[in-house]
């Protein structure tokens, strides 16, 4: 039985894990390869980097992080940030990442994604997809728009519309986050998740709302989600990969075990 | 060589995840060599090919860099190889996947996976062990390892069936014949289970050298 993912998000910037509200008030929190080893040893499935780091700072930077993780912690790991050609994409791999993630460079040229997987396989192309609650006219359907920017631009795409095109394009998965969710721990649109994931059949993974253990349970249960990111509850220890995963088995969900007994 | 760590040749033909194998395998005690050209393979104890991705861009990169004839010679040779995920795959005759002719030194095709409620099959599952092999030493039966593909072998001799894995319908996660191994999932993404198969087949390349044990590094 496939297992839902549990996935710890770190925000990378200038090579150092950061913290901080909207990209400002930026606190160092330590090396991106040794915090992915730790959780990696306390059973996340998979580690997500985000690369915040400016363009013109970035200089191979995020290189030497995924060299040095891949290294260190042999579970799988994606890069998101900045990658905006195929030869990137070839870079970050080739450094040790299994998966890149478009966002931004998405939604500017949809055949990066096409690119990408033709030389990569789907499986490697991650599509983020960033939405935004759109009002509702009474009696009609609830609808959301992809933003990108971190939020501050709208783009006028429909966010289901646009998770069926990245599919067709050729994401093997979808990173989907409520930006109207991130970074509120209020819980995850599981109406945005489910919209997106009841259309389409490769995994999407939920992000952006969680505050606890069940947030995990309600966004695979009513979600749909094959898998849940998340960052600061994390970080800040405020529950474990460990107590997260419990409440999903305990729910019914299955997941693989912290402690994989190994002889 | 004798005494020396087993000297394992990762085929290089751009498949993205031939660096984590690397780096995997030399997490466990190999002396790994990164062979993109056939005299790379002299004095290697195995092979190993990776590959993640389509048949038919890896056979055409296999054959741009005269990898083909030497692996198939080194098979028929008897000689250890270890397929991980396209890597495995590529052994049989063909595969459906862009209908790609393959390697042909296990019978059988690689077909897509039947039923499955997601594709790409991306994620931990289950590995269901058919029969008891060195290769999975250690490895409790239903044991996570993590998978990132959307077909799989049908081998036409049962017999070579060492684990399966569901998603969906059933589908072989493992195999081995003499000397030949091979692995739907990615043991240098699964962990300390998947550091411990890595070991096992270094245990199987070089007996008498290799006593290293997963746990021992993870």
């Amino acid at each position: 039985m496939l297992a839902r993912r549990v996935i710890p998000c770190l925000d990378v910037d200038k090579g150092r894990v950061v913290k901080g509200t909207n990209f400002v008030n930026l606190t160092d929190e330590g090396d991106p390869a040794e915090l992915a080893e730790r959780y990696a040893s306390e059973g996340a499935d998979e580690i997500v980097f985000l690369d915040i780091t400016a363009a013109h700072e970035r200089r191979g930077t995020m290189l030497e992080v995924v060299r040095r993780t891949a290294s260190r912690a042999f579970v799988p790991l994606t890069v998101g940030g900045g990658v905006r050609s195929v030869q990137e994409m070839h870079d970050v791999l080739r450094a040790g990442a299994d998966k890149v993630s478009f966002n931004t460079a998405a939604v500017a040229e949809p055949e990066l994604l096409t690119a990408c997987a033709d030389r990569f396989g789907s499986q490697a192309v991650v599509c983020a997809i960033d939405a935004r609650r759109l009002p509702q006219a009474e009696g009609a359907a609830q609808t959301w728009e992809v933003v990108t920017h971190g939020g501050r631009r709208a783009t006028d795409l429909d966010a289901v519309s646009w998770a069926l095109r990245v599919v067709e394009l050729g994401a093997g998965e979808l990173l989907v986050t409520s930006m109207d969710r991130d970074g509120t721990r209020s819980g995850f649109d599981t109406d945005l998740l489910a919209a997106i994931a009841s259309r389409v059949r490769v995994p999407v993974i939920a992000s952006g709302g969680a505050s606890g253990p069940e947030d995990f349970v309600t966004a695979v249960r009513d979600g749909k989600a094959d898998a849940v990111l998340a960052a600061s509850i994390f970080h800040r220890r405020m529950h474990s990969i460990a107590s997260v995963k419990a409440a999903m088995a305990a729910a019914g969900l299955p997941v693989r075990p912290v402690e994989e007994a190994v002889a | 060589m004798t005494g020396s760590k087993p000297r394992i040749a990762v085929l290089d033909y751009g498949a993205a995840n031939m660096v984590s194998i690397s780096r995997a395998l030399a997490a466990v005690g190999a002396d790994v060599v990164v062979a993109d050209e056939p005299s790379a393979l002299a004095d290697s104890d195995a092979i190993v090919v990776p590959g993640v991705g389509a048949a038919k861009p890896a056979m055409n990169h296999l054959r741009e860099r005269d990898l083909l004839q030497p692996l198939k010679a080194w098979v028929g040779a008897g000689r250890p190889c270890l397929g991980i995920c396209l890597g495995l795959q590529l052994f049989f005759d063909a595969s459906d996947e862009g209908d790609a002719d393959a390697l042909g030194i296990m019978a059988g095709r690689t077909v897509g996976l039947v039923d499955a409620p997601t594709l790409p099959h991306i994620g931990w599952n289950s590995v269901e062990i058919v029969r008891p092999h060195p290769l999975l030493e250690g490895i409790p039966d239903g044991t996570y390892f993590y998978f990132v593909h959307s077909f799989a072998p049908a081998p036409a001799d049962e017999g070579v069936v060492v684990a399966r894995t569901t998603h969906g319908k059933p589908f072989v996660s493992a195999v081995a014949k003499d000397s030949l191994y091979g692995l739907q999932f990615h043991p240098e993404k699964s962990s300390r289970a998947g550091l411990q198969v890595l070991s096992n087949f270094l245990r199987l390349v070089k007996p008498a050298t290799c006593r290293t044990s997963a746990t021992e590094v993870a």
